[in-house]
This record gives C-alpha cells, sequence and structure tokens, in this order.
C-alpha cells in the first residue's frame, strides 16, 4: 500500500489530523511526522501566554500515526467499507515540552496485533532527536462490516 | 485440570480486567465476561492472550467468537488440554 493511500484512508479532518507525512511502514512498525502549526486554536489557552502542546494531542498524533496510520496498512489496501477504530489504552510518559512550529516524529513499533486489537510500543522524538513522549498505546481497529 | 481447578486457574487473569467486584466474587462457569463483569472487547483480547501463556495453547479466531463467557473459555481450554 502506497504511503500517501494510508492517510486518505485515516477517519480524520481539520481540525482534528494529526498527520504529515509518513516516511516507512512495514508488517513490524510504522514512521511518520507532524508539524504544530503556531495557530492550532489550543495554544491560545494551553497555556494563555505560553504555548505549550497539550499531552492529550501528543498522544493523539502518537495514537493517528502508531495505531490509525498503521492499522490501516496492517488491515491491508482493499479497504472499501471504511475502518472502525478504537483508542482503548494509553501509558505514555511525557519527558520534554513541545512548543508551536517543531516537528515530530512517530515511531510505533508492533507489539501485537490480533483479534482486532493492536497494541504498540510508540516513541515521539523532536528534531534534535531527543524522545519527548515515549509508552505504549493500544486500539481496537477493523473493517467496517 | 477439572473444570473447578480451571475457574481457580482463570481468576487471576480474569481479576485485573473486571470492573464489577460483585460479579467477580460470584464468579461461575455462568459468568458473562462483558455483561457479568462488564470487560470490554479490547480487554477480552488480553485475558485470551494470558490464557494462551498460561496454558501453552493457541486460541483462534473462531474459538475467540466464542470466548464469551467462563464456560466456553473453559470448554475451549480443556479441548485444547485435550488435543496436546
Amino acid at each position: 500500500m502506497d504511503l500517501n493511500d494510508i492517510i486518505a484512508k485515516l477517519p480524520y479532518g481539520e481540525p482534528f489530523l494529526f498527520v504529515d507525512e509518513l516516511v516507512h511502514v512495514d508488517e513490524e512498525g510504522i514512521i511518520g511526522n507532524y508539524t504544530f502549526n503556531e495557530n492550532l486554536d489550543f495554544y491560545k489557552g494551553h497555556f494563555c501566554g505560553n504555548p505549550i502542546t497539550p499531552g492529550v494531542i501528543l498522544t493523539e498524533v502518537m495514537a493517528q500515526i502508531g495505531l490509525a496510520c498503521f492499522g490501516i496498512y496492517l488491515l491491508g489496501s482493499d479497504l472499501n467499507n471504511g475502518i472502525a477504530m478504537a483508542l482503548t489504552s494509553s501509558e505514555i510518559q511525557f519527558l520534554k515540552p513541545v512548543y508551536p512550529k517543531e516537528k515530530v516524529t512517530v515511531f510505533s513499533d508492533k507489539i501485537y496485533f490480533r483479534f482486532g486489537k493492536l497494541k504498540c510500543a510508540v516513541t515521539l522524538k523532536n528534531e534534535a532527536g531527543y524522545e519527548v513522549c515515549k509508552g505504549t498505546l493500544s486500539g481496537m481497529i477493523r473493517r467496517e462490516l | 485440570m477439572n473444570r473447578e481447578e480451571l475457574i481457580d486457574a482463570l481468576k487471576p487473569i480474569i481479576a485485573p480486567y473486571t470492573t464489577n467486584d460483585d460479579a467477580f466474587g460470584k464468579l461461575s462457569e455462568n459468568t458473562d465476561f462483558i455483561h457479568d463483569l462488564q470487560i470490554n472487547s479490547a480487554n477480552l483480547v488480553d485475558i485470551v492472550l494470558d490464557i494462551e501463556e498460561k496454558f501453552d495453547i493457541v486460541i483462534d479466531n473462531p474459538d475467540m467468537e466464542r470466548m464469551l463467557n467462563v464456560k466456553a473459555a473453559i470448554d475451549i481450554i480443556e479441548s485444547k488440554l485435550q488435543m496436546k
């Protein structure tokens, strides 16, 4: 499956699409990135006068690339009826702050994909190559019937 | 292992995922994972993976679809153990 085809199949849209580019995917893992536009709405209030990317948004970036994009690849290319997906658990450490205009890269490695549940070890790195988040994410993903 | 022993072996596997302590305390063959113990499908997958490890068996997709209550789980474990 072409990397751009995966993004086209995502069920997200503005203002909640947090995937810019996928750079690699295979049966064992996926790598992709996203750059935080400084005009994103949540920076107005998180925090007032001191914009820092919320941890829930960093988790969402990791989930959209590390579970949703990866899961679409693992389900296969003949997805015509859409996809049903849900995030079911997250255990993430937040190690460094991420500011507006920063580009982050998600590295997600499969722990297992069985009975519709995808569990991955996921790392988020900043442009300097430092880990800013790491942990495990799980979700259910299947073809819509 | 008889069926009672199998239930006892299952309890510590199920315990981390149940959200209904009352129903867990009264766990029997008739206990339903989803309705009685309020375990969601994502956690049911982890229970099944823990069962595979504990009993050194492989659960396939048709087994997984039947694995909705304690009775079905024990039936599946018993039949897999007999095949070994």
